[in-house]
C-alpha cells in the first residue's frame, strides 16, 4: 500500500517545525514515530498534505525527575521508557505499559507522545498518564502551555492540541511514598490493541488505608475513560478484596465500550471490570512494599 | 510532487536517489535497489517480515519513509554474510531447520541478529519476546527458537 502523495518537511528546530504547521494548519500532520501516522496514511483512512517529521529536532528525548515531576520528551521512544532504570525502579505502571504497546519493533520507532497526541482510545499510554493524573506540554507560536491530562482527550482521535502546536513533553508528579501502580491489559495477541486494559495507581496513607487512587481503562470508549467513582469509592478505604471487588465493579460500569471482533459490549465491560480488578490488586501489593 | 535527494548507507554500501517523500522504506530497499531479500508480508505493520536494521535497531521498513532513513545506516539480509560466510544467525537457521516456507526468515534474522548483538546469551523467554513482533506462518517459532540458541552458542563458543 502507498500513501497518497504528500510533502515531507524535517525542520532542524522546534520553532521551524511549529511555523511550518502554522503555515499549512490542518493539512499538516506531526511525524513522530510513525507508527500510528504511517499505517493510515498507507490504509488512506487518513491523509495529509504535509507531514512535519520531528525525528531531527534536538532534546525531545529524555525520562528524568525535575521540579517534583517525571518528565518525558514528547519524541521519547517506548522502547526508551520500556528500559529506563528509574522508570524500572519507580514507575512500575509505565513500565508495564510500555512492554505492552504493539510490538518491540514498533516501539523501536513509536513515541509517548505520538502515543498520547494520536487521541486513538485504543492506545495504552492515555489511560495509564490519566491514573497518574499527568499533564502534557504543548509548544506553539506562542510558546509553552500545560494542558491536565482530563482536558486534553477531547473525542476520537482529537485531542485539545492546537495544528501548530507539538506535545513536547509529559509531566507526571513524582508519587508519593507508599504509592504503586499497574497496567494490566488483555490483548489476542502481541500487537493487538487491548480488548480491555485497566490502569491503576494508588497512594496509602500511614496507616495503610487508600489517600488516593487513579483508574482509568483503554479502549472502553470514544477517548480513554476515567473511572471516577471507582476512585471516590477508594478514598480512606483498606485495599482489601471486598473494596476491589467494588471498585472495580464501578469501573465496569463506567466502560462505554463498541462491539466488535474482540468482544461484546457486555464482554468488554466484564474484562474492565476484572482487569481493573487486577491492576488494583497488583498497585496495592507495589504501593505497600514501597 | 515532493522529491527528496537522499543518501543511505546500505549494508556497507553508500546508495544514493531521488525519491519521492511518500516512498517506503521497504519499497526504496526492493525496488531502487533491488535488494529483494527484505520481503512484504501484511504491509500493515502487524507481520515484521519486513524488518531491517536502521542504525542497528530492528525495525519494520514497511512503516518507514525512504527519506526518514536519509544519512543513516540500513543493514537488510543481505548484510549478514560477510566473505562468503554466513552470519552465525544463518547458520543457525540452516543447523536447526529454522524455516519452512521462509517468508518470515529474513526478518526474523535482522531481529534476532539485534537481539544477540545486544544480549549474546538470551534465555527463552527473551528470544521469544524479541521476536514477537515477527510472525511466522508456518507457525515454525519452537525451531526458530533452538535457530537463536544455536546461533548465540556459537558466536560464545567462537570467542
Amino acid at each position: 500500500m502507498i500513501p497518497a502523495s504528500f510533502d515531507y518537511h524535517s525542520p532542524a528546530t522546534l520553532a521551524e517545525a511549529i511555523e511550518l504547521l502554522g503555515r499549512y494548519r490542518d493539512d499538516a500532520k506531526v511525524l513522530s514515530g510513525g507508527q500510528s501516522l504511517l499505517p493510515l496514511l498507507k490504509l488512506r483512512l487518513g491523509s495529509a498534505g504535509h507531514l512535519v517529521d520531528i525525528g531531527k529536532i534536538p532534546d525531545l528525548e529524555y525520562v528524568r525527575e525535575d521540579g517534583g515531576y517525571l518528565k518525558i520528551g514528547g519524541r521519547t521512544r517506548e522502547t526508551a521508557l520500556e528500559h529506563s532504570d528509574l522508570i524500572r525502579k519507580k514507575y512500575h505502571i509505565l513500565a508495564d505499559t510500555a512492554a505492552v504497546i504493539a510490538d518491540p519493533l514498533v516501539r523501536n520507532l513509536a513515541t509517548v507522545g505520538g502515543n498520547l497526541a494520536h487521541g486513538d482510545p485504543a492506545n495504552d499510554h492515555p489511560a495509564t498518564m490519566m491514573a497518574l493524573a499527568a499533564r502534557v506540554v504543548a509548544t506553539g507560536p506562542k510558546g509553552a502551555r500545560t494542558i491536565p491530562i482530563d482536558q486534553f482527550f477531547t473525542g476520537l482521535f482529537s485531542t485539545a492540541l492546537a495544528p501548530d502546536e507539538i506535545l513536547t513533553e509529559i509531566q507526571v508528579p513524582v508519587p508519593p511514598p507508599k504509592s504503586g501502580g499497574a497496567y494490566v491489559k488483555l490483548e489476542r495477541k502481541v500487537g493487538d490493541f487491548a480488548t480491555a486494559a485497566a490502569a491503576a495507581q494508588v497512594t496509602l496513607s500511614a496507616g495503610g488505608e487508600i489517600q488516593r487512587a487513579g483508574i482509568a481503562l483503554t479502549n472502553a470508549g470514544p477517548t480513554p475513560i476515567r473511572a471516577a467513582a471507582a476512585e471516590k469509592f477508594l478514598q480512606g478505604k483498606k485495599g482489601d478484596a471486598a473494596a476491589i471487588a467494588e471498585a472495580s465493579r464501578l469501573a465496569g460500569e463506567a466502560a462505554d465500550p463498541s462491539p466488535d471482533r474482540r468482544g461484546s459490549v457486555e464482554y468488554k465491560k466484564n474484562m474492565a471490570r476484572v482487569l481493573t480488578a487486577r491492576a488494583l490488586a497488583k498497585a496495592i501489593a507495589r504501593a505497600q512494599g514501597a | 510532487m515532493a522529491r527528496h535527494k537522499i543518501h543511505v548507507t546500505v549494508n556497507g554500501a553508500a546508495a544514493e536517489a531521488e525519491v519521492e517523500s511518500r516512498l517506503l522504506l521497504v519499497h526504496f530497499l526492493r525496488e531502487n535497489l533491488r535488494l529483494t531479500g527484505t520481503h512484504i508480508g501484511c504491509d500493515t505493520t502487524h507481520c515484521g517480515a519486513c524488518t531491517v536494521l536502521l542504525d542497528g535497531v530492528p525495525v519494520k521498513s514497511c512503516t518507514v519513509l525512504a527519506v526518514q532513513a536519509d544519512g543513516r545506516q540500513v543493514m537488510t539480509v543481505e548484510g549478514l554474510e560477510k566473505d562468503g560466510k554466513l552470519h552465525p544467525i544463518q547458520e543457525g537457521f540452516f543447523q536447526e531447520h529454522g524455516l519452512q516456507c521462509g517468508y518470515c526468515t529474513p526478518g526474523m534474522m535482522m531481529t534476532s541478529s539485534a537481539l544477540l548483538a545486544s544480549n549474546p546469551d538470551p534465555t527463552e523467554a527473551d528470544i521469544r519476546r524479541a521476536i514477537s513482533g515477527n510472525l511466522c506462518r508456518c507457525t515454525g517459532y519452537v525451531n526458530i527458537v533452538k535457530s537463536v540458541q544455536h546461533a548465540a552458542a556459537a558466536a560464545r563458543t567462537a570467542k
